[in-house]
């Protein structure tokens, strides 16, 4: 295919779009970073998480987890099965983006919330390609650079609980939630995912509740009636 | 410890990723599949927001968490950018432990 001026200026108006969410992004990490180090987490191990993991609801989630005394295990439970969502998003972009060997090795690193939204709004499969390797390598730096700055910033606070760093996680994990809400069903179970946790709570060790809210919407997303 | 976690974690994440590109699509595209794993975060991010701001360990609690959610849920329902919403709810938290 040619280059045209009408594929360097899709090309363009990609990328402006790919740096325009890893920025929004970007900021995003900053309260990962503080909210990691506010949990107890070394410097090394926030960063490590974000050029690791590199899928924001999971490490949220095992750093909230390790934050509020549960155990590591159980947060680490708790990542990968929020991280399930992105095998999903890779079956959706297998077919678009056709990638193997080495490339889809790199590539299923960057199977996240981001690049599979930016990938699949595309009209053609070449603006598809490009914006998902652009907004996953932009996004990636930004997500990483974010994270740095966040913990160095909380590292040398002498109280990050003085100035309420301890509150952020739950208003992170709602704000993560809300978009995911947006129908009678996901409502009903989110209200109930937070009273059967906190019925829990009071009984198990911390962490357990969330698995045990993981397993009973997974039996009644498996085996109750489709609509 | 947490380093075994952060790493196990980590290949997990990794891993699913990796399967949605790799695996059959038959697989994933069973309905049940296709119903059942968008819920999942849906039901774990409304219990990390329950239980981190209802409990202190394994106690039930309503302290100033609660009204820095309530802040957040505010904020949330503004479409207020990310960042702004978790500034919000940490300085209702800092502020209502100052009076």
């Amino acid at each position: 295919m040619a280059s045209t001026p009408t594929w360097s200026q899709a090309r363009n108006a990609v990328i402006r779009n790919a740096l325009g969410i890893a920025i929004a992004t970007g900021a995003y990490a900053l309260s990962f970073g503080a909210i990691a180090t506010t949990a107890g987490l070394s410097l090394l191990q926030t960063v490590a998480l974000s050029i690791l993991m590199f899928t924001g609801a999971s490490q949220f989630a095992l750093v909230g987890v390790i934050g509020a005394g549960g155990s590591v295990w159980a947060g680490a439970a708790t990542a990968a099965l929020l991280g399930s969502r992105n095998a999903l998003y890779g079956l959706r972009l297998s077919n678009l983006l056709n990638v193997h060997g080495l490339r889809r090795i790199a590539a299923a690193h960057f199977v996240i919330d981001e690049t599979t939204a930016m990938a699949i709004a595309r009209d053609s499969e070449r603006e598809s390609r490009l914006a998902f390797w652009a907004t996953g390598l932009i996004l990636f730096c930004f997500w990483n650079l974010g994270t740095l700055i966040g913990a160095l910033a909380t590292q040398v606070l002498p109280d990050p609980k003085a100035l309420g760093f301890d509150a952020a996680p739950p208003a992170a994990f709602l704000a993560l939630l809300a978009p995911r809400l947006r129908a009678r069903e996901p409502l009903a179970i989110a209200a109930a995912a937070a009273v059967v946790a906190l019925a829990c709570l009071p009984f198990v060790p911390a962490g357990i509740p969330l698995l045990i809210v993981a397993l009973l919407v997974a039996a009644f997303g498996l085996w109750a009636r489709p609509r | 410890m947490i380093w075994a976690g952060i790493m196990v974690a980590a290949a997990a994440c990794y891993l699913l990723k990796l399967a949605g590109l790799s695996l059959p699509q038959r697989w994933l595209q069973d309905a049940r599949i296709q119903r059942t794993v968008p819920l999942i975060p849906v039901a774990l991010l409304a219990a990390l927001v329950a239980t981190q701001t209802f409990s202190t360990g394994q106690h039930l609690v309503v302290d100033v968490r609660a009204a820095a959610l309530a802040v957040a849920l505010v904020a949330v329902l503004l479409r207020a950018p990310f960042l702004v919403v978790v500034a919000a709810a940490s300085a209702t938290a800092a502020l209502l432990r100052l009076l």
